[in-house]
């Protein structure tokens, strides 16, 4: 942890928290603290806990132990409206629009602009998300045209955009990267970056130490519930990040109950562990 | 930035400039990449506009009788009737929903005001509010199986169809020993609410139901309704994504139950139309109706899975019903083909929609 971020309260301060769903512990003892204008990393395999994590962040879950605190003062959350109330958004992969819709109804979509006797402000919403998409770096041709229509990329950031633009302090992504192209996600990760330059508190959930380590400050690494390394960006490198991720260890314990299946494979998979050590490897 | 701004957008923008014109204040050059023919073809009433005039044309062609004022009124009557109805049937569907109780509910409105009055000696109005009450209570009843059940709307509407049909039938016999009500024609309101459900005033020499007026205002308040209201937002998301509606903070449950409601109204209303038109009512009636109005949303351009559509549209398809219907008559054929002619529609019209809400998807 650095100083500058323990001097001022974070945005959001996890102590020690736990989570289970009937028997299965789903996390345990992690602990995770976000300021704004800081990009916290939450990395790890399938069933890791992330989405756990985050579940619980944006209220959809209440931690079973530890403390959650927002702002410096501890929370419970009923509902992720109560996490909005806080300013505590969320984008979801596929969550997030109504693919008929024009982009601007979708921007202002459960927060319409009134004028009274029910009537929306069309031109202000319009103009508003025209503007706003703009600031991001959005440059639609057309407001209109059904966010279907937008590619992937377009329609993550179109999510964010409109989380910024609803007074979000933390934004939280859930593997916003997971489905796009090379490209559409570079686009992503540039507003991650836009997102933390207007001091904005961002959890960003991946499976790729690759799209995390260009955009993260901190990086905290899960694994079967646990947190197995939360380290400042300075702290380490991205093969370390690399190899912490794919999980050495686990490679390793693979290999020894193939070793009953096969003697070959068993070995390839030790060699590989090794390596893992030093080079990083592609997924 | 450049990532995604076509590399030759300015120079593209500049040459067409002109077309681009009408837009917003903040038109964007690329606009223009998008024809204005390609921006109709986009709109969910496009297919039926189409089809009303190709239909126009074939009637005027066809049948002598068809362009005469007074057929046309009888055309516009049938089509009022069908068109209230299709109407609210047009908004739950965009709200991804369908009740199949809608037709027999028409029925039940106008049971329920004529028994409840004649019973009880009471003032036709009371009949009416109260038909009201329980006409709403009905598609609150479907909304709200609907929602705490979870299941499909085909499916609790299919229930709720079969129970007013039986109740129909059931309640009007046991009390008046008659498939049919007593006549309320001489009873106290019914000279007043007459002239407001069921008056044909006279215009440019022609009676025209009154009905036909308030389709009209049933369309301009729904489309209004769904352009101009955050109620219309929420109509449109619930429809084309419940769950993203959900999370964006979109009241589903309630824009639902009252989607349900909006077509209980219709059927209220309508209901009130065939009491004073009509002033002894056919428990049998209305079974097969439902379709009736679901032809005319889809012909107008509803999507069947929800999300998509409009009320003129709905509006559109109901003339076509009303044409086919009145014109097959003034050809001179033999009315049962009527359904035949209905099947060939709804067919050609899903067909439209299918290509239509392509075009919308890939519109740049
Ligand atoms: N609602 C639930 N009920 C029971 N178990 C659950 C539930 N949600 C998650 N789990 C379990 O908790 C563990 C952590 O799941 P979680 O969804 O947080 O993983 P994740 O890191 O997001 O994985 P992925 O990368 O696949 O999205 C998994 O073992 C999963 O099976
Ligand atoms: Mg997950």
């Amino acid at each position: 942890m650095t100083d500058d971020v323990d001097a001022t309260a974070p945005l959001i301060k996890l102590t020690d928290v736990g989570k289970r769903y009937g028997n299965v512990i789903a996390l345990r003892g992690v602990s995770l603290s976000v300021a704004g204008g800081e990009v916290t990393c939450v990395l790890g395999d399938n069933g890791a806990g992330k989405s756990t994590l985050i579940k619980i962040v944006s209220g959809v879950h209440r931690p079973d132990e530890g403390s959650f605190e927002v702002g410096g003062e501890p929370v419970s959350f009923a509902s992720p409206r109560d996490a909005l109330s806080r300013g505590i958004a969320t984008v979801y992969q596929d969550l997030a629009v109504v693919p008929l819709m024009p982009v601007w109804r979708n921007f202002f979509l459960g927060s319409e602009r009134r004028r009274g006797f029910g009537r929306i402000d069309v031109g202000f919403m319009r103009r508003t998300t025209k503007s706003e998409l703009l600031e991001m770096g959005i440059d639609l041709r057309d407001v209109d045209q059904p966010i279907g229509t937008l590619s992937g990329g377009e329609r993550q950031c179109v999510a964010i955009a409109r989380a910024v633009y609803f007074g979000a302090k933390v934004l939280i992504l859930d593997e916003p990267t997971a489905a796009l192209g090379v490209k559409q996600a570079g686009v992503v990760l540039r507003y991650i970056v836009q997102a933390r330059e207007r001091g904005l508190g961002v959890i960003f959930i991946t499976h790729n130490p690759h799209h995390a380590y260009p955009v993260g400050d901190r990086f905290l690494i899960l694994n079967r519930g646990r947190s197995v390394g939360y380290h400042d960006k300075r702290d380490i490198t991205r093969d370390q990040l690399t190899a912490l991720m794919a999980g050495g260890t686990e490679l390793e314990q693979l290999a020894h109950e193939l070793e009953t299946v096969s003697a070959g494979a068993a070995r390839e998979l030790t060699e590989e562990a090794k390596d893992l050590g030093v080079t990083p490897t592609d997924d | 930035m450049a990532q995604i701004i076509d590399v030759d957008g300015d120079a593209a923008g500049a040459a067409a400039e002109g077309p681009s014109g009408g837009g917003a204040g903040g038109a964007d050059e690329r606009v223009a990449a998008r024809s204005p023919l390609r921006q109709a073809l986009g709109r969910p009433e496009l297919g039926a506009l189409i089809g009303a005039i190709a239909l126009f044309v074939f009637f005027s062609l066809t049948a002598d009788a068809f362009l005469r004022t007074s057929s046309f009124a009888t055309v516009l009557y049938s089509s009022s009737t069908f068109g209230i109805m299709a109407v609210a049937v047009a908004l739950l569907m965009i709200g991804g929903e369908f009740d199949l109780s809608a037709g027999v509910m028409v029925t039940s409105a106008s049971l329920v005001a004529a028994l409840v009055s004649y019973q009880l000696t009471l003032n036709l109005w009371v009949g009416v509010a109260i038909s009201l009450v329980v006409t709403l209570g009905i598609g609150f009843l479907n909304g709200l199986l609907y929602v705490k059940t979870g299941l499909p709307s085909f499916i609790i509407t299919l229930g709720t169809f079969f129970m007013l049909r039986g109740l129909n039938l059931g309640v009007t016999k046991a009390t008046t020993g008659d498939v049919a009500t007593n006549s309320v024609a001489d009873m106290d309101g019914f000279e007043q609410a007459k002239t407001v459900f069921a008056a044909q005033p006279e215009i440019f020499g022609v009676n025209i139901y009154i009905t036909v007026f308030w389709w009209l205002a049933f369309i301009v308040v729904a489309t209004w309704l769904l352009l101009r209201t955050r109620v219309g937002n929420w109509i449109f998301a619930v429809g084309g994504a419940a769950s993203s509606a959900r999370a964006v903070g979109v009241p589903v449950t309630r824009t639902k139950i009252g989607l349900f409601m909006g077509v209980a109204f219709a059927a209220w209303f309508s209901g009130m139309h065939l009491l004073f038109a009509f002033p002894s009512v056919q428990s049998g009636e209305g079974v097969g109706n439902e379709f009736g109005y679901i032809i005319c949303a889809v012909i107008g351009g509803c999507l069947l899975t929800g999300g998509y559509g409009s009320a003129i549209g709905a509006a559109i398809g109901a003339f076509i019903y009303g044409m086919a219907n009145k014109g097959i008559v003034y050809a001179g054929w033999n009315p049962d083909w009527f359904y035949f002619f209905l099947g060939v529609l709804l067919l050609i019209a899903t067909i439209v929609n299918l290509v239509v809400r392509r075009r919308a998807e890939t519109a740049t």
